[in-house]
């Protein structure tokens, strides 16, 4: 690759795009790879979506003028990841998920908390349990709490990624934390 | 309020959102509503558990490297020297757009803070040029010890502000140090710690542009810049550690303010 010093402009324009793209893209690939294992359910799927938006976000640097460089890319990694499901339920794809979205709904997880009035405190949960808890929850409500705890979203950015008003968003949070609340206290492998 | 409400609003106060007028109307009716004041509690600890739960996950090399190799990069150049104090390498971030409606009435009455404005992104790149500056031979401290007892007496008299020093050894992040530095024109104090062979600056200042709403993490110049705001201070951490340890460093930071069971 020695050779490429006598590049012509044209070239060093599109290697210095490139260059700011990664500098401030890929320290979020952290992000982008945890909100696609989230969506997507499986490592193999997320690796492809964040992929995939790495290479959509670089075709739209030029004119990317904002937001943030995070919430932009989760905006744009969420948009591959809906449009992945789009195909799959047009093709109607057999897919090995077996917590598919409406499967997630029917499991009996969230009931109404158990807690006794003496234990106001809620259980200790291990790592692993936290993750399954979260992965369990149904969409709209595992998107927003990810982008939240684990992306670290403002609500106006969520709001902006999800593309739904503020107000949705501090309902579906709300909503989110509630059943996940019953289903942490019901979980299994609870540490009383 | 009805306990509709104040679980919508008690949810936006764990999450920082709330301005200190509405948090004290969530307070007041928690004080009196032991069914919310329970949901408090529970969500807080829950909040706080998925953080120190660590939930992000670390890409996979192969798919980094994937990446990689899709951009038009060759090796040579990616490993190039990076210019350092070109704060015009940022100015492709522009404001955030605040164009959602706020729809709900409930959202429509709260306040938010707008973030990425001009100055935080000024404050942003003099953080980072002030970070690559204590990289060089003898000026990373002014104060050296690992001990947080002497380090916090030493600004005593230098700012007009007690920043947090705290000692995060166990954690992984050891305390080295602090040091009196000027961001915008102002004196700051910057804690000094290492992860690993990895040195980050905390700066700590009351009014220094941090985001009001909730902790950002952004990426300048190859470092990683994490900002907040808590307990009326207002905290820059930069480093060229992984974003994910970068924040957790910052939520441990945060977790050392609010010493848990004083609830």
């Amino acid at each position: 690759m020695a050779g490429r010093d006598t590049m012509t402009g044209e070239g060093n324009g599109e290697h210095d795009k490139a260059r700011r793209f990664r500098d401030a893209a890929l320290p979020y690939l952290d992000d982008v790879y945890s909100l696609a294992r989230y969506l997507m359910r499986n490592p193999a799927d997320a690796e492809d979506a964040a992929q995939e938006c790495y290479m959509r976000a670089l075709r739209h640097f030029d004119s990317y003028r904002g937001p943030e460089m995070k919430p932009w890319l989760l905006t744009i990694l969420r948009n591959v990841c809906n449009a992945e499901f789009a195909r799959r339920r047009k093709q109607e794809i057999p897919t090995d998920f077996p917590e598919h979205e409406s499967a997630a709904e029917e499991l009996p997880i969230w009931q109404e908390p158990t807690s006794s009035p003496e234990t106001t405190m809620v259980r200790r949960q291990d790592g692993d349990t936290i993750r399954r808890l979260v992965a369990a929850l149904p969409q709209p409500f595992r998107e927003a709490i990810v982008l939240r705890e684990i992306n670290d979203l403002s609500y106006h950015e969520i709001a902006e990624v999800a593309g739904v008003p503020v107000g949705t968003v501090m309902s579906r949070l709300a909503r989110a934390r509630s059943m996940l609340r019953a289903a942490w206290n019901g979980a299994e492998g609870a540490i009383p | 309020m009805n306990c509709d409400d104040s679980e919508i609003l008690i949810n936006a106060l764990i999450d920082g959102e709330l301005d200190a007028g509405h948090a004290h109307d969530v307070e007041k009716h928690v004080a009196a509503c032991s069914a919310c004041a329970e949901k408090l509690t529970e969500y807080r600890e829950m909040h706080d558990a998925v953080s120190a739960a660590g939930l992000k996950m670390s890409a996979p090399a192969h798919l980094r490297s994937r990446i990689e190799k899709a951009l038009p990069l060759t090796s040579a150049r990616v490993i190039a020297p990076r210019k350092f104090f070109q704060p015009s390498r940022r100015t492709f971030f522009g404001g955030f757009a605040v164009g959602t409606a706020l729809s709900a009435a409930l959202a429509a009455s709260l306040v938010f803070t707008v973030v990425g404005s001009d100055q935080q992104q000024t404050i942003a790149n003099e953080v980072v040029s002030a970070h690559i500056r204590s990289l060089q031979a003898g000026h990373l401290m002014d104060v050296e010890t690992s001990d947080q007892h002497t380090v916090k007496p030493w600004f005593n008299g230098r700012l007009d502000v007690a920043p947090p020093v705290v000692d995060l050894t166990a954690q992984g992040f050891r305390l080295l140090g602090g040091r009196l530095d000027y961001i915008d024109g102002e004196p700051v104090a910057s804690v000094v710690y290492q992860r690993r062979k990895h040195i980050i600056n905390l700066f700590v200042a009351r009014r220094l542009g941090a985001s009001q709403a909730s902790a950002r993490l952004e990426a300048i110049q190859g470092y990683n810049v994490r900002n907040w705001s808590e307990a009326g201070l207002d905290f820059w951490a930069v480093s060229d550690i992984a974003p994910d340890e970068l924040n957790e460093f910052g939520q441990m930071i945060v977790a050392a303010l609010h010493p848990t069971g004083s609830s």
